[in-house]
């Protein structure tokens, strides 16, 4: 058994990752908690701190678009149904046979054609939904501004950002669980605050 | 401290306090005090004689001002009349029913106690005589001035037993004395009937009583003696003697920026007229987030968290159907409750006080519908004498505090209206006389002029009652997590959503179903590859 080390995630990335992980779970917390599931912060602080993470992530977004075109890494969510078949019977069979993986991993090609899916989906679905709704949630106030007060209600808002933030809920579960699917349960974990992914060769 | 350092201590001040004499002094310094006012009535000659009655004051007063009874006499505080401009009802204390004392007509001895004039006791009175308007009642400022129930307006002219029987005298009051010390009406001249509506203290408005004659700032922030100390008149800011800021003139919705004081401004009452619609100053990253309420709600609903908020309280209902009921040696009684409010009383029925009063929540438009005397009424549910109108949303509308006073008063139970009851008085028809409901009823529907069945039962009633004064300091005022939870303050009011509080069943339903099945079926997948990777390092490990 050999391992050969292969440098994935450079460090913004992992930066990127790591805080807009905090800021999703946050929010995820202070929004169910506006939502009126349980009671933690209070409404008040919890709208506050919902608002001021909303901008935080607003700005991180703005900067990480930047980096994204300036590297070239957009590339990587280009989706592909190629090894999708596969990739589905590994998580449904091969995982549990403990057979190879068919999808190696390099620096060019980070994500597995049903991660790329995936985060696709999260990026030209969820994303619009959630950050649509909350900006026209935010600004409320603007609304007259914004010549949309005629039609939009803030009930359709509040639902469609609710909408959003149940999708958000599940994919956070099983982004989390997949993430113990490497070679040992953490290795994923690890790679992402090192950069560094261990191959394993049989 | 030995007596050394006492004296050295003495002598230090005492030369701190030459020095501070020494100081020279200003000009301003040297003349009298600055007075209050130009014009001292103490030294006008008109006003230093003998009155023998108000009327008398009112010509000495008008022979200088000659104009202003003439403005009085186009007050709501003379006609007790308001015509609806949109229905053309006659409206006013003169023409409704309320769920107190009920009407004036037939009553009007005791009831123009509070009449800005003097002499009206019947159908009679002359709007137009001049010298019956009462200056003095407004403009007093010894607070010895005083108008009690039963003398048509007129003040205390001979010392008195008030309550009778009550041991407690009123001292008649001098005339003259008063006259020369008018002054700008004071918060205490409008409460003098403002916070005694309905015939005693706090009893009708729960947010006017007379705690306001001084309040601290935790009771009202702009009317705080020790504060800003606001006179009625600093936001009723009257001009010509027309008070403005009438519950028949509501600026139920007022937008736009604060207009500057000194200009015109037809609703100089309404907070935005000083505050503007967008009053609160927030971190900009929070999109106005405070200010976007105000399209939705009054002022008053998060800033008059509580209303009554003294030991004084306020009256929740009054029962008239228990009225004449007697004591157990068949006398009149008076029962107070705890607090020493009334509860019971022979002659007017039962009480209920109570004091820091949470608000009911309505949309209000401005627009008041009354029930007029003889008007229809349903006696199957609740009368609504007044009724606040406007639609959840409307735009013209905002949800508003009010407080809402419930009761029972009689009713024609064949032709279905309120009665007009005759209760005040000294003939032996008057209720509070003779406890006698039929010739009360008699005396007063016949001297309305309205047609009377002979029959009479009780029905529910209710009123509502803008709450508008005793606004809290800013840290007192309702807070959001009241209003956004499950119950909040505003359930059920409509118009609005309210994050924390609506929510729809199904999306959260199918959410919550969705975000499960998601974990189930992570906890299932993974407990497979754990059970797998179990078993097979069990048969890999033989050795």
């Amino acid at each position: 058994m050999s391992t050969n080390r292969i440098f994935l995630y450079k460090r913004y990335e992992r930066f990127w990752h790591w805080s807009q992980a905090a800021l999703v779970i946050f929010m995820l917390i202070t929004g169910f908690e506006i939502h009126g599931a349980y009671e933690n912060f209070g409404f008040r602080r919890a709208a506050d701190l919902h608002t001021y993470a909303a901008w935080t992530l607003l700005v991180l977004w703005a900067f990480t678009i930047f980096w994204q075109f300036t590297t070239g890494e957009w590339r990587q969510y280009i989706p592909t149904l190629k090894k999708v078949d596969a990739m589905i019977r590994y998580y449904i069979l091969g995982i549990f046979k403990d057979a190879p993986n068919p999808f190696q991993k390099t620096s060019v090609k980070k994500h597995n054609p049903l991660q790329r899916l995936a985060y696709l989906a999260l990026l030209a679905f969820v994303s619009p939904i959630i950050w649509g709704s909350g900006i026209f949630y935010l600004g409320y106030a603007y609304w007259p501004d914004w010549g949309v007060d005629a039609w939009l209600s803030l009930e359709a808002v509040a639902l469609t950002h609710t909408i959003g933030a149940f999708m958000m809920l599940t994919f956070f579960f099983v982004h989390v669980y997949l993430t113990t699917t490497g070679h040992t349960p953490f290795a994923h974990i690890k790679t992402m605050i090192t950069g560094w992914e261990e191959e394993e060769h049989h | 401290m030995n007596w050394k350092t006492l004296a050295r201590a003495a002598a230090l001040l005492a030369g701190l306090a030459a020095f501070g004499a020494q100081a020279v002094p200003s000009l301003g310094d040297k003349l009298p005090r600055v007075a209050k006012g130009t014009a001292d009535h103490g030294k006008f000659k008109e006003l230093q004689r003998v009155f023998k009655s108000g009327p008398d004051v009112t010509k000495a007063c008008l022979a200088c001002h000659t104009d202003a009874a003439q403005q009085v006499q186009h007050t709501r505080h003379w006609t007790w009349e308001v015509v609806d401009p949109k229905t053309g009802q006659m409206l006013g204390k003169k023409n409704l029913i309320n769920n107190f004392c009920t009407t004036t007509v037939s009553n009007e001895k005791d009831c123009m106690a509070c009449h800005a004039g003097y002499g009206w006791q019947d159908k009679s009175f002359d709007f137009s005589r001049e010298d019956n308007v009462d200056c003095l009642i407004c403009h007093d400022s010894t607070g010895t001035y005083r108008k009690l129930p039963g003398d048509a307006g007129h003040p205390v002219y001979v010392r008195k037993e008030f309550p009778a029987g009550s041991g407690k005298f009123v001292e008649a009051v001098d005339l003259a004395t008063v006259a020369q010390k008018v002054a700008m009406p004071s918060r205490a001249n409008c409460g003098s009937c403002h916070f005694f509506g309905a015939g005693g203290d706090g009893t009708k408005h729960g947010d006017l009583d007379s705690s306001l004659k001084k309040p601290g700032k935790h009771l009202d922030v702009h009317m705080d003696a020790a504060g800003l100390n606001f006179s009625c008149v600093a936001c009723h800011k009257t001009v010509d003697h027309q008070v403005p800021g009438s519950r028949y003139e509501f600026a139920a919705s007022r937008s736009g920026p604060p207009t500057p004081r000194g200009k015109y401004d037809a609703e100089p009452a309404a907070c935005q007229a000083c505050h503007g619609d967008k009053p609160h100053h927030e971190n900009p990253l929070l999109m106005d987030r405070l200010n976007v309420h105000t399209d939705k709600l009054a002022c008053q609903t998060c800033h008059v968290p509580q209303f009554a908020r003294n030991a004084i309280g306020t009256e929740k209902s009054w029962d008239w159907s228990t009225a004449t009921k007697m004591g157990p040696e068949g006398k009149p009684i008076v029962v107070k409750d705890s607090a020493g409010r009334r509860a019971f009383d022979s002659k007017k029925g039962n009480f209920a006080w109570d004091s820091f009063l949470i608000p009911e929540y309505r949309w209000f438009n401005g627009k008041v519908a009354f029930k007029t005397l003889g008007e229809k009424i349903d006696p199957a549910g609740v009368v609504e004498i007044n009724r606040p109108e406007g639609k959840p949303g409307d735009p013209g509308a905002r949800i508003w505090p009010f407080k809402v006073h419930r009761g029972k008063q009689a009713y024609d139970p064949e032709l279905k209206n309120l009665l007009v009851v005759h209760t005040a008085g000294e003939d032996h028809t008057a209720l509070w006389h003779n406890f006698d409901w039929p010739k009360a009823i008699g005396t007063g529907m016949q001297t309305a002029g309205l047609p009377w069945s002979g029959k009479y039962d009780f029905v529910a009633t209710e009123m509502s009652w803008p709450i508008t004064h005793m606004v809290a300091p800013k840290g007192d005022a309702v807070t959001c997590a009241q209003c956004h939870t499950g119950e909040g303050r505003l359930a059920g009011v409509g118009g609005v959503w309210l994050p924390g509080q609506h929510r729809n069943a199904i999306i959260d339903t199918m959410g919550w179903a969705v975000v499960g099945l998601a974990l189930l079926g992570t906890l299932i997948h993974g407990g497979i590859r754990v059970c797998v990777l179990c078993r097979r390092k069990k048969g890999t490990n033989p050795q």
